[in-house]
């Protein structure tokens, strides 16, 4: 009875889930100078979030999610350099559109496997689409990138600011905040109810006769498409992109932000990336060519000691206030 | 659901951000600010280390060089060569430290990423490595004190035909920006001189290093006078050296030949035997012998120790940080971005690699190119003189081929 409760009444918004949408907008009138990097952490939540999607939610593990990230932000590059298209926000459309299409087929033949094969596949098709952009330089730049892309107002109000970042960051944060309703809505559905229980118990999931990899699949496709508008945010605010984007670096990036986070939690993401970034900014900053040592130190003791991520320390926190005051 | 709590972590993560950044440097008169963005971490870490120590070098060995102002050095570390590292670490040191000068880039990425900042902080960029040739059109304020990629390469293909008496020569390049740069420059100096160019082999990416068999073989079956080939250092030039050995190619009369990069002086001990008789060409190495170059390399080996060793890398560093006295002298302590830009047009300096001076039309940097081959002595492989090129410049804005029409 509790639980059911529980259930139903967890998709309705709690009143301090609008606190970090207001501390992103407090750092914004506090940090005037910072934004550029704040623009960064903002992107990388975007991206984290896609993964927790099909990591957290669906149980699909990936080694390759970078090569949604990629196609959205070759997408908005290529059609700015090659055809002039800089409205920047029919170009965030573009991207989810081919990023998603990317996603839908090779979700497809992907999702057929599972474990170490599916991780193995995920890569490959990354590092696929990292040699069609390094061979086809003429189109996409390759290692050097394109570089001085500019992109059109923003809503024809807001021009892209080059030296603060002030519109790129309040851009990137609606994109964020739209992004993250969809991913909300889409968790608490009843889909999203399924896609808990495939990641759960794969044969009762069959056994109840859900149709497992029409979801697993869809859940790809979407995320694929919210992985390649995070893409196409980095390019756009960037002006620049190149075969970095592509990288394992960045794939197992974010796999690192959302296991720090917490993954299969929606606030995983923002939590995740912002102590991954923070830390990694400030101890860049302070220690110039040793700050590696510390963030290694870091990550080790949250592994070791904090299995369930940094959002995983406040749950065990809570709980052992409520066992003491029973 | 646990939400509560983890919204509290979000809190205090916003706090944090504040608090930790509110680290800046208070404004101190007469202090000139210079912002250096090099990789201190990751895979470039070995040339950002070497850029460094030049730049302390000539701090140490000139240490009157900045006359009777103070110099502050602020480090960034631009990570990995994705463009975006570095320009956040631009963004801050231009808006939060409000440097003066920015120097350093290593991978052309870093300083393409950053040239639109440059161009709209109106902050002078001196760039000590990225040698992607087409990066000074980019921006009014860039001044490049380091290479392009056609500086060698054009320099090679000219003395390929002039001094090595070559007719013929097949190309063999890693596949990446700067091997496609090599290619084209080498083919342009080596077929104006009247020499042909007779096949053109892609041999992977960076990355990895791969089996070289195929491709040299394929080479030594054209039997051309000279092989030129443009990878990475490291690594890579080993297993080239490995290969050219194995094959028997130096008995078929094919001479091995590569712009400098390959015999970088860090990585030149580690290459072995099968390296002897490779020719090269480059605007350094550290057995120059003119007087700077031996003290420089001297004070180097006492700083950094007998095994450590200048390279072009710490010469560029050393340069770049010539480049930025002279400017701040120049502008007796004031500076004003224009100005610098006209300070560092024409500017002339008697570096450890030659005479150097930047071409006032490009601002990109002319200079010798030395040809040397590599011989035994004493234990050691030395890179011995056989040739030099003088004032060169980047060919690629002088030809304005591909992208550096303009």
């Amino acid at each position: 009875m509790i639980a059911a409760t529980e259930l139903a009444r967890r998709h309705r918004l709690r009143w301090w889930e609008a606190l970090p949408w207001i501390a992103s907008l407090a750092c914004f009138f506090a940090f005037p100078n910072y934004l550029a990097f704040g623009t960064q952490v903002l992107i990388t939540i975007l991206f984290a979030l896609s993964l927790d999607l099909v990591l957290g939610y669906a149980g699909i593990v990936t080694l390759g999610h970078a090569a949604f990230f990629g196609a959205g932000a070759y997408t908005v590059g290529m059609m700015a350099m090659h055809w002039g298209w800089n409205e920047p926000i029919s170009g965030l459309i573009a991207a989810a559109l081919v990023a998603g299409a990317i996603g839908l087929a090779s979700g497809l033949v992907l999702l057929r496997t599972h474990g170490l094969a599916l991780l193995m596949l995920t890569l490959c098709t990354m590092a696929l689409l990292e040699q069609a952009a390094n061979m086809g330089a003429a189109w996409t730049g390759g290692f050097d990138g394109m570089p001085g892309l500019s992109f059109s107002k923003i809503l024809g109000l807001f021009g892209f600011d080059v030296l603060y970042y002030r519109s790129q960051y309040l851009y990137a944060l609606a994109v964020l905040f739209a992004c993250f309703a969809i991913v909300r809505t889409l968790v608490y559905s009843s889909f999203g109810q399924s896609l808990t229980g495939i990641r759960e118990n794969l044969l009762r999931m069959h056994a109840v006769g859900a149709p497992v990899r029409v979801r697993q699949v869809l859940a790809y496709t979407v995320s694929a498409a919210l992985a390649g508008v995070a893409g196409a945010l980095f390019t756009q605010a960037n002006g620049y992109v190149n075969l970095a984007v592509l990288s394992l670096e960045r794939s197992a990036g974010v796999m690192i932000v959302l296991i720090l986070g917490g993954y299969g939690r929606l606030y995983g993401a923002f939590v995740g990336a912002i102590a991954y970034m923070l830390l990694e900014h400030v101890l860049a900053k302070a220690y110039p060519t040793a700050w590696q040592l510390g963030l290694g130190i870091t990550l080790i003791v949250v592994a070791l000691f904090a299995r369930n991520g940094v959002i995983g320390i406040f749950d065990s926190l809570r709980r052992r206030i409520e066992r003491s005051a029973r | 659901m646990n939400t509560k709590i983890w919204n509290r972590a979000n809190a205090l993560a916003a706090v944090a951000f504040a608090a930790c950044s509110l680290i800046s440097a208070g404004a101190i008169a007469q202090t000139v600010k210079l912002g250096v963005v090099l990789p201190y971490t990751g895979v470039g870490a070995e040339f950002g280390q070497q850029v460094d120590r030049g730049m302390q070098m000539f701090m140490k060995l000139n240490p009157a060089a900045f006359g009777p102002y103070k110099i502050e050095i602020i480090k960034r570390d631009s990570k990995n060569p994705s463009g975006a590292e570095a320009k956040v670490a631009v963004q801050e040191l231009v808006a939060q430290e409000k440097v003066d000068l920015l120097t350093g880039f290593i991978y052309s990425p870093d300083a393409i990423a950053s040239a639109s900042l440059a161009t709209e902080a109106k902050r002078p960029m001196v760039i000590m490595n990225a040698g992607t040739a087409w990066i000074t059109t980019l921006s009014p304020m860039i001044s490049r004190v380091s290479f392009s990629m056609w500086h060698a390469g054009h320099a090679m293909g000219e003395a390929a035909v002039k001094i090595v008496k070559a007719k013929t020569a097949v190309v063999g390049y890693t596949d990446f920006p700067p091997g496609k740069d090599s290619l084209d420059a080498f083919k342009r100096g080596f077929e104006a001189n009247g020499g042909k160019v007779i096949d053109e082999i892609p041999m992977g990416g960076p990355g990895q290093v791969p089996d070289f068999t195929p491709f040299f073989q394929r080479a030594k079956d054209k039997k051309p006078d000279v092989f030129f080939v443009f990878v990475p250092a490291g690594d890579h030039a080993i297993g080239v050296m490995k290969t050219y050995g194995a094959l028997g190619m130096r008995a078929a009369g094919i001479k091995l030949i590569g712009p400098g990069d390959i015999t970088q002086d860090i990585k030149l001990q580690a290459m072995g035997d099968n390296a002897v008789g490779l020719i090269t060409m480059h605007h350094y190495n550290a057995d120059l012998a003119n007087p700077v170059n031996k003290r420089l390399v001297e004070a180097w080996k006492k700083e950094y120790g007998p095994a450590s060793t200048p390279d072009f890398m710490g010469v560029q560093g050393y340069d770049g940080m010539a480049a930025i006295a002279h400017v701040v002298t120049t502008l007796k302590g004031k500076i004003d971005p224009d100005a610098a830009i006209n300070a560092l047009r024409g500017w002339k300096y008697d570096s450890p690699r030659g005479p150097i001076s930047i071409d006032p039309r490009t601002r990109d940097i002319v200079m010798n190119e030395y040809l040397s081959e590599i011989v035994k002595k004493d234990g050691r492989l030395y890179q011995k003189n056989i040739g030099v090129i003088t004032a060169v410049k980047d060919m690629c804005k002088e030809l304005g081929e591909g992208r550096c029409k303009q």
